[in-house]
């Protein structure tokens, strides 16, 4: 059976910072469609795994593939560019531009609007009218013209994913996407995750178990840099060394 | 998820809301109609009145680099004095006085200038680049002081002639054509500038002002835009250094000096980064203050000058035109 290869791998990825090692050797692979979760401690080096794949760190050692195709050497706007999108941990947002030109300015960077100098902004209905559609779709269209830092965080959250999407990425890394909201909002933001496109391959990387075991067909658990384990849910939560991992950092709050 | 179709009023309305700002506001046609009056009304100050114009124009160029793309510097007289050279030289030199050449070409050297150094600084950000910058541009000072030959060094290049603008309008003791010559060049750069900062090249300019983090991750060819913009403004500089040198006749070493870098940012920040008329302004009151303050004490006014900076980066962050428009907006509250 002539397999495709898999949307994005990695491949004995190793990364050390002096002598801390951050990612010791791991191979990797995300399907088309996917929805993965990464778990794992605190420090066990989960978002220093998103930027190795998206090119903010350059591995010690090891290589990165998108399509079967080799990005190791690729910056990180350049694999942009071929379709991995990432939402950060921590809002990485234009503050003091609108909620539209947010999502604007990750469309127009995508079709190229963006090297127009002359052009007024305006008059690019095309770029408009997909941002406009993504935020109608995260059901924040009415939050278009306001400016992101005078939203509530929950929204900003929502934008911060209506960016990723604006880049119509076919790996889409989601850090923790209801980080920092409260509880009463976060299904919010989780009914966006569970409706995300099915040809976007999804890798999620959370804390909160009844997100990952609700959202995730796929589990990796990593641990000190390393893979742990994988498998499905049940697998994982049938692991007795995840269990220990897990109820031991539960027993330390 | 992929997006749906936006409805079709609101998608007008987003446009709507975009190119409102793009048109011109009747508020802009102020300092243009000031910059004429003046014209009319202060015939005695036009020597006065060309230099502040030249120094606007010097001031909104860095504006776009500084208050649009977020990148600070220390060197940036490097491509004025760049242009004041390259126009100099080629009338005192090569005996080439057409004026409107003689600034494309002091443009163009500066962009030169501008393109092969942007394209070695503008990795670096932040302090790096405010050190580099500054390196640069005494660098190039120092290569202008060793080829006094050619610079005429601190002595600077005499024998500058320019020939009548449109080989029709001569020029009069009092610089009453210059003036002219100086504020039509302004117009029609700053026009430039504004559109070029209403584009979504400048909407991705501000984003790396705002978040370069973010567009890195969007997949933005952050430095070819940084390069670019740095580009376009240094032509922008060098037409005004050209322009420098045309109007006195005269280049010289100070032209590119660290001195002319640190007094084009004061006064930007003065009138406000980011929003164009600040260089207007803050350009204007800087030369207006200093011309009368050096009137009333030729030995302290740059203490009220550093008085008034003082007073503006601690009342004023967004400098004199955000006070400005601070004033008009609460103006506006009370007549409701």
């Amino acid at each position: 059976m002539a397999l495709s290869p898999p949307v994005l791998e990695t491949r004995g990825l190793h990364k050390n910072f002096g002598a801390l090692q951050v990612a010791r050797g791991i191979d990797f692979s995300l399907e088309r469609g996917a929805r993965h979760a990464l778990i794992g401690p605190n420090g066990a080096g989960k978002t220093s795994f998103v930027n190795l794949l998206t090119g903010v760190l350059r591995p010690t050692a090891g290589r990165v593939l998108l399509h079967g195709e080799d990005v190791t050497r690729l910056s990180q706007a350049g694999r942009a560019r071929r379709g991995i999108a990432r939402t950060f941990q921590i809002n990485q947002l234009f503050r003091g531009l609108t909620v539209l030109e947010n999502v604007c300015l990750a469309v127009g960077e995508r079709t190229g609007a963006c090297n127009n100098l002359w052009r007024p902004a305006g008059a690019g209905r095309e770029v408009i009218d997909e941002a406009l559609g993504l935020l109608q779709a995260l059901r924040i269209q009415d939050d278009a013209l306001r400016r992101v830092s005078e939203l509530p965080y929950g929204r900003q959250r929502l934008v911060e994913i209506a960016i990723a999407l604006g880049q119509r990425p076919k790996v889409l890394l989601l850090d923790e996407p209801a980080a920092g909201v409260p509880s009463a909002e976060s299904h919010l933001i989780l009914d966006v995750v569970d409706s995300l496109p099915q040809d976007i391959a999804v890798l999620i990387i959370e804390h909160d178990m009844d997100v990952v075991f609700r959202f995730a067909r796929h589990i990796t658990v990593l641990v000190a840099g390393g893979i742990l384990t994988q498998g499905t849910p049940a697998e994982i939560a049938a692991d007795e060394r995840v269990r220990a991992i897990y109820l031991g950092e539960e027993a330390h709050g | 998820m992929a997006g749906t179709e936006p409805a079709a009023p609101a998608s007008a309305a987003a446009a709507e809301f975009l190119l409102r700002r793009h048109r011109l506001r009747p508020a802009e046609a102020l300092p243009w109609l000031i910059a004429l009056g003046a014209y009319f009304a202060f015939p005695d100050y036009m020597a006065l009145g060309t230099q502040i114009l030249i120094t606007i124009l010097f001031a909104l160029s860095l504006d776009l680099i500084l208050g649009y793309a977020g990148i600070v510097t220390l060197g940036h007289a490097a491509f004025f004095g760049t242009g004041a050279y390259a126009a100099g030289l080629l009338s005192a030199k090569l005996g080439w006085s057409e004026p409107l050449s003689g600034l494309a070409v002091a443009g163009l050297c500066a962009a030169a200038v501008g393109f092969v150094s942007g394209w070695v600084l503008l990795r670096y950000r932040g302090l790096a680049l405010l050190m580099l910058t500054l390196a640069t541009a005494i660098m190039l000072y120092e290569l202008g002081n060793a080829r006094a030959d050619l610079t005429g060094g601190y002595d600077g290049v005499t024998g500058i002639a320019i020939k009548p603008l449109f080989g029709r309008f001569e020029y009069d003791l009092y610089g009453h054509t210059y003036y002219l010559y100086a504020l039509a060049v302004l117009f029609v750069l700053f026009m430039v500038a504004r559109r070029i900062v209403y584009s979504p090249f400048g909407q991705a300019l501000i984003g790396i002002r705002e978040n370069v983090r973010r567009m890195h991750a969007v997949g933005s060819p952050v430095h070819r835009r940084l390069v670019t913009v740095y580009t376009v403004a240094a032509a922008m500089a060098g037409v005004a250094g050209g322009l420098f040198a045309q109007s006195n006749a005269f280049v010289s070493l100070s032209a590119l000096g660290f001195e002319r870098s640190a007094t084009v940012l004061i006064m930007l920040v003065l009138g406000g980064t980011g929003r164009l008329y600040g260089a207007f302004l803050g350009a204007a009151i800087y030369m207006l203050l200093e011309d009368s303050l050096a009137k009333l004490s030729p030995e302290f006014w740059e203490f009220g000058v550093g008085l008034v900076l003082v007073l503006t980066v601690l009342f004023a962050r967004r400098g004199l035109l955000g006070l400005l428009e601070d004033a008009w907006r609460a103006l506006e509250r009370l007549w409701r």
